[in-house]
């Protein structure tokens, strides 16, 4: 499955900038991994040390948050876009 | 002098300067501002306090830099106001009410957006910008205005009139979204890496408005006359009013500007949406995202950024979390103003049922001293009460009609 990887601006300078990156995957674990093999250290910056989400990442998923689908699992479709977002809240 | 001296993350601990930053670039954790407390020792006293200008500035040595210039429509130094009434009716020996109804614009949001956007002006910004539930754009909108800022406020599209109305009468511009706020969050953060020269208050200043929160805590000891409180109630939406009210009670026990235990923190959510009272009750590290269904739209906030920091205090200090059902909330807006002459949002109405649950629940002390935050002011959701408020008669002018209905006669009864 051919998906966009959308990064926050604090993840960019370990990509040459961009604020896109299209991989091959077919979840959201694969589609990180992917990521990481290209552009080495994203992974931990996202991942905890047990290969968790880290509590204070988002992850959506065609704007759906991954925790409402089956987190690092979530199964991709072709075009989706996986989009990782720092958690900050407060209205 | 502000003694603030930088960023650091709370997941990590790494450190950054006072720039406009939110997250750790290691770990995505919060940043919160750190101070220089030895320093500040002997310098800030109760004297030097009490001598300040009767807002939150008063307490500009504990807040971030404003520089000498802060923002100010006079946010804060709102009554603290004993509640006797409300007391018995609970049957509990001391409740103190913290009024903050009586802001600006009638909520404590100015606090935060006062130290926020003080800040932002040190940075170098010139547009106001925040995503919303309603009573931030109408604070942020308005103090904007007072500085002659442009502001850009984004809220969901199906909030309260009045909120929405409030927000928008100051010129600024007011987006709506068609989602929850947590959608409009989730997209304000995108938007901030998009706009790096706006200053979303709650999220690229978000360290500095966080800070705005703690004047709370100063005005609930300094008015109690340099006393701390055994016990307070906080509505939590995000959790940061919450942790920062904690971390303004441990400021003032820092710099020996008051003594005793700290306080026991207790936290109010609407049943509808209790992602931090769930996760408390499942003696959960881990607060599980949730939809908000609830009246209390200031407090629909499902996934609480804040929300690992709330259960760390309460697990301290042996609090406890409140989730209450709407009717519950709509009878504690009532009994509020029937029992104080306080009329409250939806959000004062949580704090006022949570009072009762955690007292029936046991886990409220009704023999010791109890502070409970009022958050917001009524008329900022008069839907939620439509049904419940309204004249008991329309009559004609004539003494005769007036004196059956007044006898309980009714003749067309108007809701």
């Amino acid at each position: 499955m051919s998906v966009i990887v959308r990064l926050p601006s604090q993840l960019r300078a370990l990509v040459g900038g961009v604020s896109e990156v299209p991989v091959e995957a077919a979840t959201v674990r694969q589609a990180i991994v992917a990521v990481d093999e290209r552009f080495p250290g994203i992974a931990g910056r996202v991942l905890d040390d047990r290969g968790s989400l880290r509590r204070f990442v988002n992850v959506f998923v065609a704007d759906e948050d991954v925790r409402f689908l089956d987190g690092l699992d979530t199964a991709l479709r072709e075009g989706q876009t996986v989009s990782l977002v720092p958690a900050v809240a407060g209205g | 002098m502000s003694f603030a001296t930088g960023l650091r993350c709370r997941e990590c601990g790494a450190t950054y300067p006072d720039d406009a930053r939110y997250s750790c670039d290691e770990c995505f954790g919060p940043l919160e501002v750190t101070y220089d407390l030895a320093a500040a020792r002997g310098s800030v006293t109760r004297a030097s306090i009490e001598s300040g200008p009767r807002s939150i500035w008063r307490y500009h040595d504990l807040l971030p830099d404003a520089g000498g210039d802060p923002v100010d429509l006079g946010a804060g130094w709102t009554p603290l106001r004993r509640a006797d009434r409300l007391a018995a009716r609970l049957g509990v020996r001391e409740l103190w009410l913290k009024d903050d109804t009586r802001n600006p614009t009638g909520s404590f949001k100015d606090r935060v957006v006062a130290t926020a956007l003080s800040s932002a002006r040190q940075l170098g910004f010139t547009t106001a910008a925040c995503a919303s539930t309603g009573n931030l754009a109408t604070s942020v909108a308005a103090h904007a205005a007072a500085i002659g800022w442009p502001s850009v406020t984004i809220i969901p599209h199906d909030l309260e009139r009045a909120k929405v109305a409030m927000s928008s009468i100051f010129g600024g511009t007011v987006l709506a979204v068609e989602g929850n706020y947590d959608d409009v969050n989730r997209l304000c953060v995108e938007l901030v890496d998009e706009h790096p020269d706006w200053a979303f208050v709650n999220i690229n200043l978000r360290p500095y408005y966080a800070e705005g929160s703690k004047t709370l805590a100063f005005e609930i000891v300094e008015q109690l006359g340099w006393r701390l409180p055994a016990q307070v109630v906080v509505p939590v939406a995000s959790g940061s009013q919450f942790t920062k009210v904690a971390k303004g009670f441990e400021q003032l026990r820092a710099l020996d500007l008051v003594t005793g235990p700290a306080p026991r923190m207790f936290a109010a959510q609407a049943a509808g949406c209790s992602p931090v009272a769930a996760a408390f009750a499942r003696g959960d590290e881990v607060v599980i995202p949730q939809r908000p269904a609830t009246i209390a739209r200031s407090l629909a906030i499902g996934n609480p950024a804040d929300g690992p920091y709330v259960l760390d205090e309460l697990r301290r200090g042996g609090g406890d979390a409140g989730a209450v059902s709407d009717a519950a909330i709509l009878d504690g807006i009532a009994e509020l103003a029937e029992t104080e002459g306080i009329f409250a949002e939806t959000a004062g109405g949580v704090t006022v049922a949570t009072l009762h649950q955690l007292i029936e629940r046991g886990t409220l002390d009704p023999a010791a001293s109890i502070v409970a935050i009022i958050s917001g002011h009524g008329l900022k959701t008069l839907d939620a009460i439509a049904d419940r408020a309204g004249v008991f008669a329309t009559v004609p002018p004539s003494l005769a009609a007036a004196e059956a209905a007044l006898a309980g006669d009714r003749l067309v009864v108007t809701r």
